[in-house]
């Protein structure tokens, strides 16, 4: 009788420690892009597209090549790349404070024009980087440092239903809405993400997933009950879901 | 049917020691231990690895990908 490794570290990550509190699920998160990209077998021919925020190190982290666009424009960076080089498949990977606040007009129109581009959007539903302000996915009633009463709609509005937006675009090709807080969950998202890279390498148009993350530094709660406050508080706000699904099933 | 044999190897010194594994894992293999590594946190470790089955939510469930799972198999 002899042990075989069955689960390692994937290839597509560098062995570089994330710079992450203990208990984010960016990590998990980053993990399994890098499964995609191994089991897809594209990992020379990927570019890494980070964002502003607490990810904005993820260019040392994804072991392909990789650059951080301006607050918001990885969708637009990534719209060069990709049609100056269609050969080689481009992903962004942003936060709620990037992509559904100062990244909007960006993102929208990537998505509506079909960009062959996919993206992977964290929503933790506040403002990591910066000290926990609010975010426009932050929900009705929480606390942050910015809205130290609770996000009331009056003053502040309302959530940010980026993938319902998202949705109506006709360029989308692949787009669903996932959680990383169990162990199901986490292979649930894993199978959206490779779908929405599928869209991208069978030229469909734009893939997306959102992913509901946790941030237990600035929610203030240790990551365990992060994992049970975002069950409780955010799936009911943010509906899990595949909203537009052109790629079939897998091969 | 047997029950299927596995053992994990966390990376003390990648470990930030924030429970996740240990929260997930049905076996109760994973405890916190009583040193501190490097970086001042007190890791994950596999305690208990002789009733690891070799499941893989740990692994899942790493947001520092640290874990190795391992399954025994019969060798050739």
């Amino acid at each position: 009788m002899a042990f075989q490794v069955i689960l390692k570290r994937p290839e597509s990550l560098t062995q570089r420690e994330f710079t992450y509190c203990p208990g984010c699920t960016h990590g998990i998160i980053h993990r399994i892009i890098a499964e995609v990209i191994d089991e897809l077998g594209i990992r020379e021919k990927t570019i890494a597209v980070a964002p502003i925020g607490c990810s904005v190190f993820a260019y040392q982290f994804f072991n392909t090549d990789a650059t951080v666009a301006a607050h918001g424009r990885a969708p637009a960076v990534a719209t060069g790349m990709k049609r100056a080089r269609p050969d080689l498949y481009v992903f962004t990977y942003q936060g709620d404070g990037d992509l559904a606040a100062i990244g909007t007009a960006e993102i929208v129109h990537a998505a509506n024009r079909g960009e062959k581009i996919t993206t992977i959007f964290v929503n933790n539903a506040i403002y990591g980087m910066t000290g926990g302000q609010m975010a426009p996915t932050t929900l009705l009633g929480m606390k942050t440092t910015t809205t130290p009463y609770g996000r009331k709609a009056d003053n502040d509005g309302y959530p940010l239903h980026v993938a319902e937006i998202i949705k109506e675009a006709r360029g989308v090709a692949f787009l669903a809405r996932t959680k990383v807080n169990t162990p199901q969950d986490v292979q649930k998202t894993k199978k959206a993400i490779k779908k929405a890279f599928l869209a991208q390498i069978k030229g469909l148009g734009f893939g997306m997933v959102e992913v509901l993350s946790t941030c237990p530094t600035n929610w203030g709660i240790d990551p365990v009950s992060a994992l049970k406050w975002l069950e409780e508080h955010m799936v009911p706000e943010y509906p899990l879901g595949v909203f537009v699904d052109k790629v079939g099933d897998e091969q | 049917m047997p029950r299927v044999k596995g053992k994990i190897e966390i990376d003390q010194e990648r470990c930030k020691g924030c429970g996740l594994c240990i929260s997930v894992c049905p076996m109760k293999v994973i405890d916190f231990g009583e040193g501190f590594n490097a970086k001042g946190y007190h890791p994950a470790e596999p305690k208990y690895v002789e009733k690891c089955i070799a499941c893989g939510f740990c692994y899942n469930m790493c947001p520092d990908v640290c874990i190795t799972v391992y399954r025994e198999v019969e060798s050739a």
